[in-house]
């Protein structure tokens, strides 16, 4: 029937343009369910983690956010140890990776000849694509064992003998703690941001790079102030993006962060993320016990933690938008 | 009609594999890691010789005893015994299923396996924090003979929570009083100082990997990774290397009539006596709801004690005593009730 009717001289307009309209109907209902669908589980998610959490708010109050206590045995908990290293070895992983992607993204839109281009962009793809249980083996079996016998020990007997910057890098060589972690995590999130970063630069149109060859322009001058200006967006937004991964990752930190809930001056002391310690103590909290609650309150603190660093790369953003 | 006599063979043929294959009754268990190699092995065994299949997720005890209380298992496995008033409240059985124990590993240039001796006292102390060189006097002065060198104790431990490190903080709370009232024993602690590593496996690859590490692992795992071991003075007062002979009269030394089967090993007399044994349990509903399969899991735990002691032996597991498996029956006769009233063991 809609066959013969397509193809007769006389469209029947009325009828398709009901037809589409209940199949628009149709659809755009799907799209706001799909919509609402997303509000609603994120919605859910937090509202869970959050009663969940709350036996542990209640017992520890705003304490709870500083107290460095995680004692399963006088069920005292506080999330200042996991808080402090999520925030520590995210940061540092962002420390070490960013010049690192950078770099990798400059020489492959500016410096690279064409045919090495398509090698490295892949490689660093691929890099993106290994598990992350594959970096915490490798960096247990491979990286510890560097660590503790040749980098920390000689850091230890050179930095680590001076007076002030000193403290960072003093204690017992391990070879995991805090800057390993970091180490790994910024492996992991170099590929995201180099490749973010390579796709923002090479977007930017030719026309305004030649221009400021034309005008004398240095290859750096014209990374310097003209492509990073133009793509400042999208390489704030890669650098978020690795940030994120960094503060929820769990396997890979679990392996080589020391897992000890302690603050250490030191760097290469032993410490504690969320991620890693939620997964570490989950199997063996009892249902209903202030253990499991104050883990699901830390849940809680990592979603928060997720939404604030968010919020603030908008905020940061936001003023240079309008410009 | 061709078509529908073919449907109707068809048919009977898909059922009749099934009918072979119900014969295999499976039985589900979740809960502790330390005991499920042993576990494994005795399911593989079981299903050949009583044809009943498990399925045990090692999930850990904290796990097992969630799922048991939510009842989605036929049975839940702990490490750590469960208080009297839990068993009570959940209308849980308690029981011991294999032991095993605990053994200190150390990473010292130049010492060999079991040639380093120590005390409960001197453990406590190192994981205190309070002895951290390796020619501490008085380490050296209970090594007469080894030559300890000028090097930092690295203490490592467990970082997810185990019935491991219950059974070795317990063993430090038992000898220790300073550590009992400061730290305690659960299956996760605030350790004073050292280093985290996840698993049997993750201790014993970072005790390998650090130079004047000390660690604790199950005998097994000590056994397989050929680690240095070390001796341990036990409440006689004797030196005792950890073997399968200082293990079992560990095990012949323990008092088995305290309620629930909840005996401690830790630290027990007798001069041969290793210091760190540790029953692990299993838990059973007294009221299951399906009186067949709860059983099986009493059929497989009953062939187990008859059968299974080699092969738990072979993975470096204590058999549990027969006289303890009597016991354990008597309590299935007198506990476990189906839902018609009626005792599920022994199987009519």
């Amino acid at each position: 029937m809609s066959q013969a009717a397509a193809t007769s001289a006389a469209p029947p307009l009325p009828a398709r343009r009901r037809a589409g309209k209940a199949g628009d109907a149709a659809f755009a209902l799907a799209c706001h369910a799909a919509g609402v669908f997303v509000l609603v589980l994120l919605g859910a998610i937090i509202a869970l983690l959050f009663a969940g959490g709350w036996p542990a708010f209640r017992a520890f109050g705003l304490a709870f956010l500083a107290s460095t206590d995680w004692d399963p045995v006088q069920e005292v908990f506080g999330a200042g140890v996991s808080l402090y290293g999520t925030a520590v070895t995210a940061v540092l992983a962002l420390v070490l990776a960013v010049p690192v992607a950078f770099g990798i993204a400059f020489l492959l839109t500016e410096l690279a000849p064409a045919p090495l281009r398509r090698p490295i962009g892949m490689a660093i793809e691929l890099l993106a694509a290994v598990p992350s249980i594959i970096y915490g083996m490798w960096g247990f079996f491979v990286i510890v064992p560097v660590m503790a016998g040749t980098i920390q020990p000689a850091i230890i007997d050179t930095i680590g003998e001076l007076p002030v910057v000193g403290a960072l890098f003093q204690g017992p060589p391990f070879g995991t703690g805090i800057l390993t972690a970091a180490l790994i995590l910024a492996i992991m999130i170099l590929p995201f941001i180099a490749a973010v970063m390579r796709d923002a630069f090479a977007a930017v149109s030719p026309v305004y790079k030649e221009s400021a060859y034309g005008l004398g322009a240095t290859t750096w001058e014209v990374v310097r102030h003209v492509v990073l200006p133009y793509t400042r967006v999208s390489v704030v937004g890669g650098i978020m993006l690795g940030l994120g991964r960094a503060l929820g990752e769990t396997m890979a930190v679990t392996f080589v962060v020391g897992n000890a809930n302690r603050i250490s001056p030191s760097l290469f002391g032993a410490g504690n993320t969320i991620a890693s310690l939620i997964a570490l103590e989950f199997p063996e909290s009892a249902m209903g016990s202030l253990k499991l609650s104050a883990l699901l309150a830390l849940g809680f603190l990592l979603f928060a933690l997720s939404f604030l660093v968010l919020t603030i790369s908008r905020w940061l953003l936001r003023p240079r938008l309008k410009g | 009609m061709n078509r529908r006599s073919f449907l109707l063979a068809s048919g009977v043929a898909a059922l009749l594999p099934l009918g072979a294959r119900a014969e295999a009754a499976q039985i589900t268990g979740a809960g502790a890691t330390f005991p499920a190699p042993v576990y494994a092995k005795w399911g593989e065994a079981a299903q050949a010789a009583i044809g009943i299949q498990l399925n045990y997720q090692a999930i850990g005890s904290g796990g097992g005893q969630n799922q048991i209380v939510n009842r989605t298992v036929d049975f839940g496995a702990s490490d750590a015994p469960v208080a009297a008033d839990r068993l009570e409240q959940h209308g849980l059985l308690q029981f011991p299923a294999v032991m095993g124990s605990v053994v200190p590993i150390v990473n010292i240039p130049g010492v060999g396996t079991d040639q380093l001796r120590l005390t409960g006292e001197l453990l406590a102390e190192i994981y205190a924090g309070r002895i951290s060189k390796w020619n501490d006097p008085r380490l050296v002065e209970a090594n007469r003979g080894v030559s300890l060198p000028n090097l930092a104790i690295a203490p490592v431990y467990r970082a997810d929570g185990s019935g491991t490190t219950f059974v070795f903080t317990s063993y430090l709370s038992a000898v220790s009083p300073e550590w009992q009232r400061k730290v305690g024993a659960n299956t996760s602690i605030r350790w004073p100082v050292g280093n985290g590593a996840r698993g049997n496996d993750g201790v014993a690859g970072m005790v390998r990997n650090t130079r004047g590490a000390i660690g604790y692992v199950e005998n097994a795992y000590a056994t397989r990774n050929r680690l240095a071991t070390a001796q341990l003075r036990n409440k006689a007062g004797n030196f005792v290397r950890p073997t399968m002979e200082s293990f079992r009269a560990a095990a012949a030394n323990a008092d088995w009539s305290v309620p629930h089967f909840a005996a401690s090993l830790i630290d027990t007399n007798g001069a041969e006596s290793w210091p760190i044994v540790s029953p692990t349990f299993i838990l059973l509903p007294k009221n299951p709801q399906d009186a067949a399969r709860s059983a099986n899991v009493m059929k497989f735990f009953d062939w187990a004690y008859r059968n299974g002691g080699r092969m738990a032996a072979e993975l470096e597991y204590i058999p549990l005593p027969d006289e303890v498996a009597d016991a354990v029956r008597a309590a299935w006769g007198r506990e476990v009730k189906g839902p018609d009233g009626q005792p599920v063991w022994p199987p009519r």
